[in-house]
């Protein structure tokens, strides 16, 4: 038996559905049994062209098809399917009607190019300014992309279709926005303004301009061929991340209202951590500080030590600079255990899904937990001898796993932690 | 339930610091002169037939003291790191490391901003014949500037007011258009009143002199052309000016800025938002009577600071339900600052704030009877914010009794 308060006297919150798409598949089942096999969804990319990139595969999801296409729509589609998993698994509420809010991690939405040209078609002459596509651009012809390429256009929609309460909030801390989405989740839960709350984070942008972008700031590994070696994280001769796309969908529920229905328990969410890095733009402090405050905060919002996590689910992109500062920061906060808790990234298979990392890799650990096997990280051939984590290399691994740290980092010194349990504590 | 109230045994959240950098001009003197004086800043010829509210030009250097911080943002980003450093100054933490260490920031942005000359490069050399396979993708190789990218990603601007400023505390940032100001405000304060948080860093900021953006609105036919005229009266000519402005608030509990003697504008009671379906006439009021019906609004002098954009139809349906709540004067900040998108619920707050701090509010601005004339000191200030497309927020801003 347990309480239904944690240490510190708050509601404990628990996870009863799941919902996840990556490059992998769809759904939780496929996603598994590929992660545990160590195969990779990084492929070469066919849904536009690829010459001049320097950069020419990544974790598309291919399987999903959006009419007309654009990365919002995909980050859309793929959102609404992982919620349609985690509704049915977790069987709350009624169709279309969601007991509590939306917390969404998304992409930052943009006007994009295959509108843009549409548009610039549509002036009808060689010759043109800004303002001929300003002019254009009214009269109602064009009132979808209006919709469509609203901020918080994704929300509204998925708002709508589920029944979620409240106004829907749209987030983003870059990197760590799925596991911010957690967090939001988590604390509405606490304060006891909801019962449960929906934690969904997408992202379908591996597009042209955002590939140049992360090209331009060398951030992407350009080891192209085979693709799917392309993200060695751990690895000496890494090179930077993969783009990828999924969604992941997390219903939050008190420990209280999911056992008064009788609720199958998937797992806890023990604590939440954030702390912001004010040294750079792109790059973690040098001191590792700001990563070292985070996992601390969210080792004491689970009011736990770090003897007792038994497993780290890294934010491990495979940049060259991610990776180490990673090691040397999980160091200074777990001492010698650093060098013995099996770690891995599921970024080595699925590429690193940006937006929906932080919630496609809670689901993962959690996953982790139940199945009491970890996942390998692939590409595991040349270790970087400066990177002494235990990691689960190549090939999954049985192990007895309580407690999951699952972290993620992200430009804008965003870093956010979740401590990731079986049972309450 | 998506509300928060100030609820019995929880923190009572002070506004200590404001920041404002708007069309109207820097600070909260020179806003203040200038809703004193009805001044409205609009420019009907660099966008024509487009108008814009433009940013007062302010010296960048004195809140973004390097240069190179300054090269690395767009103007969405630097007129809302120099008015986050306006409102930390306002608030007396600036420069406070112990403060500064912890505060939480939760900011509603935008981005995208757009570099204009490479998407019509693209577009034109399209036009003229341009179609390699590769050509897009070549183009923008070698014409994108690497830091453009963080100058579009909507979270970096926290990234920026972390960097200028040295906030170390948590760092959330909101998007989805104006309710993502609520939003942010909801959040901050229900953060703060139950706790787990002491200070909060909350706002937005906005940059309405871009072309790209208007593209974005025109395709839903929503921008003001031709003519500028107050928010009201545009019924038969609709749409939104877009304007340029920042906006930030210092939220404190009220123990945490006794203990460092800092002094309330006003308190920060409640802050409500929903999403209308907006499907059938009458949907988005009913909503907004909903929210009005959450406040904890108590006896005495009350007035509405309202961010409705002049889009229709939601300016007429938030006009019936003002008319049903008449003895409430109405101003609508749209007339005098443009519609400032994600910005305009926390310049709403700001501006009730400072209305009550100065014991008056500021005059009616508009042509159509909406708005009249106020007596007297307003002790509570209902701020509303309803999406040109989607979205609604309410918040009560009360004097500290």
């Amino acid at each position: 038996m347990t309480a239904p308060r944690d240490k510190l006297g708050r509601p404990v919150v628990v996870v009863t559905g799941m919902g996840i798409v990556t490059s992998l598949g769809a759904g939780k089942a496929d996603n598994w049994s590929k992660l545990v096999a160590g195969e990779s969804g990084i492929r070469t990319i066919t849904r536009f062209p690829v010459d001049g990139l320097k950069t020419t595969m990544a974790g598309t999801v291919d399987f999903v098809s959006v009419d007309p296409f654009s990365s919002t729509g995909l980050s859309e589609r793929m959102a609404e399917l992982v919620t349609q998993e985690a509704l049915e698994q977790a069987g709350i509420g009624a169709k279309g009607d969601f007991p509590g809010p939306l917390f969404l991690a998304v992409a930052p939405v943009e006007v994009e190019w295959p509108q843009r040209r549409e548009l610039g078609r549509a002036v009808g002459k060689p010759d043109f300014t800004y303002d001929d596509l300003l002019r254009i651009s009214g009269g109602g012809k064009y009132t979808a992309y209006h919709h469509r390429f609203m901020f918080g256009s994704v929300a509204a929609h998925l708002a709508e279709t589920f029944g979620t309460k409240g106004s829907p909030i749209s987030l983003s801390t870059a990197c760590a926005s799925g596991a911010t989405s957690i967090q939001l989740g988590v604390e509405a839960i606490r304060r006891g303004e909801t019962d449960a709350a929906l934690c969904v984070a997408t992202d379908g942008t591996v597009n042209p301009e955002a590939l140049v972008r992360f090209s331009l700031l060398s951030a992407l590994s350009t080891q192209n061929d085979p693709p799917q070696a392309a993200s060695r994280p751990f690895s000496k001769n890494r090179d930077g991340f993969v783009m990828a796309e999924g969604a992941g969908a997390l219903v939050l529920e008190s420990y209280e209202a999911a056992t008064a229905r009788g609720a199958k328990i998937l797992g806890v969410i023990a604590g939440c951590g954030e702390l912001t890095d004010s040294f750079h733009r792109t790059r973690s402090s040098p001191d590792g500080k700001p990563i070292i405050g985070c996992m601390n905060k969210t080792l004491a919002d689970a009011g736990m030590t770090p003897d007792q996590i038994d497993h780290i689910n890294a934010h491990g992109t495979a940049t060259p600079e991610n990776d180490k500062m990673e090691f040397n920061t999980t160091s200074a906060v777990f001492g010698e255990l650093a060098q013995k808790i099996p770690v891995t990234s599921n970024k080595s298979m699925v590429g690193h899904t940006i937006s929906a990392a932080g919630a496609v890799e809670a689901i993962f650990s959690l996953l982790t937990l139940e199945h009491q096997r970890i996942p390998p990280t692939i590409n595991y051939e040349t270790p970087d001898p400066t990177i002494l984590f235990n990691v689960v290399g190549n090939k999954a691994r049985d192990a007895r796993v309580t407690a999951v740290m699952s972290n993620s980092f992200g430009f804008g010194g965003q870093n956010a932690s979740l401590i990731l349990t079986r049972e309450p504590a | 339930m998506t509300d928060t109230a100030s609820k019995p045994g929880q923190t009572e959240v002070w506004i200590t610091g404001i920041g404002l950098a708007t069309s109207l001009g820097e600070g909260l003197d020179a806003n203040w002169a200038a809703l004193q004086e009805k001044r409205v800043n609009v420019d009907e010829k660099g966008f024509a037939p487009f108008i814009v509210h433009p940013l007062m030009p302010v010296t960048f250097d004195s809140q973004i003291p390097k240069k190179g911080d300054q090269r690395q943002m767009e103007a969405w980003q630097r007129i809302g790191t120099y008015a986050a450093g306006l409102a930390l100054d306002s608030a007396g933490i600036k420069g406070n490391k112990d403060i500064l260490s912890k505060i939480d920031m939760v900011v509603a942005a935008g981005g995208g901003e757009r570099d204009l000359n490479v998407d019509t490069g693209v577009l034109t050399a399209e036009a003229k014949g341009a179609n390699a396979p590769g050509f897009l993708n070549e183009r923008l190789m070698s014409d994108l500037r690497p830091t453009l990218f963080l100058a579009q990603l909507s979270n970096l601007l926290a990234g920026n007011i972390a960097i200028v400023h040295g906030l170390g505390g948590t760092s959330r940032t909101f998007m989805g258009e104006e309710v993502a100001g609520a939003d942010a405000a909801r959040i901050a304060l229900a953060r703060i009143a139950s706790g787990e948080s002491d200070i909060a860093l909350v706002g937005g900021s906005h940059n309405g002199e871009r072309k790209d953006l208007m593209v974005l609105y025109e395709f839903g036919d929503f921008n003001l052309k031709d003519k500028f005229a107050p928010v009201w009266a545009r019924k038969d000519h609709s749409g939104f000016a877009l304007g340029s402005a920042g906006a930030f608030l210092v939220l404190e509990s009220k123990a945490h800025a006794q203990a460092r003697g800092a002094k309330p504008f006003a308190k920060l009671s409640s802050v409500v938002a929903d999403l209308a379906r907006r499907k059938q006439p009458g949907d988005m009021a009913a909503t907004l009577e909903k929210l009005w019906a959450k406040l904890p609004r108590r006896e005495g002098k009350g007035a509405i600071i309202t961010g409705a954009t002049g889009a229709e139809p939601a300016t007429s349906e938030e006009r019936g339900f003002l008319k049903g709540h008449a003895d409430y004067p109405v101003r609508a900040t749209g007339t005098m600052f443009g519609h400032t998108m994600e910005t305009q619920f926390p310049l709403g707050i700001a501006l009730a704030a400072l209305a009550i701090s100065r014991g008056a509010l500021f005059p009616p601005n508009d042509s159509t009877g909406t708005e009249i004339e106020m007596q007297g000191a307003p002790t509570q200030i209902v701020v509303m914010g309803a999406g040109h497309w989607r979205g609604e927020g309410m918040a009560l801003v009360e004097a500290v009794s």
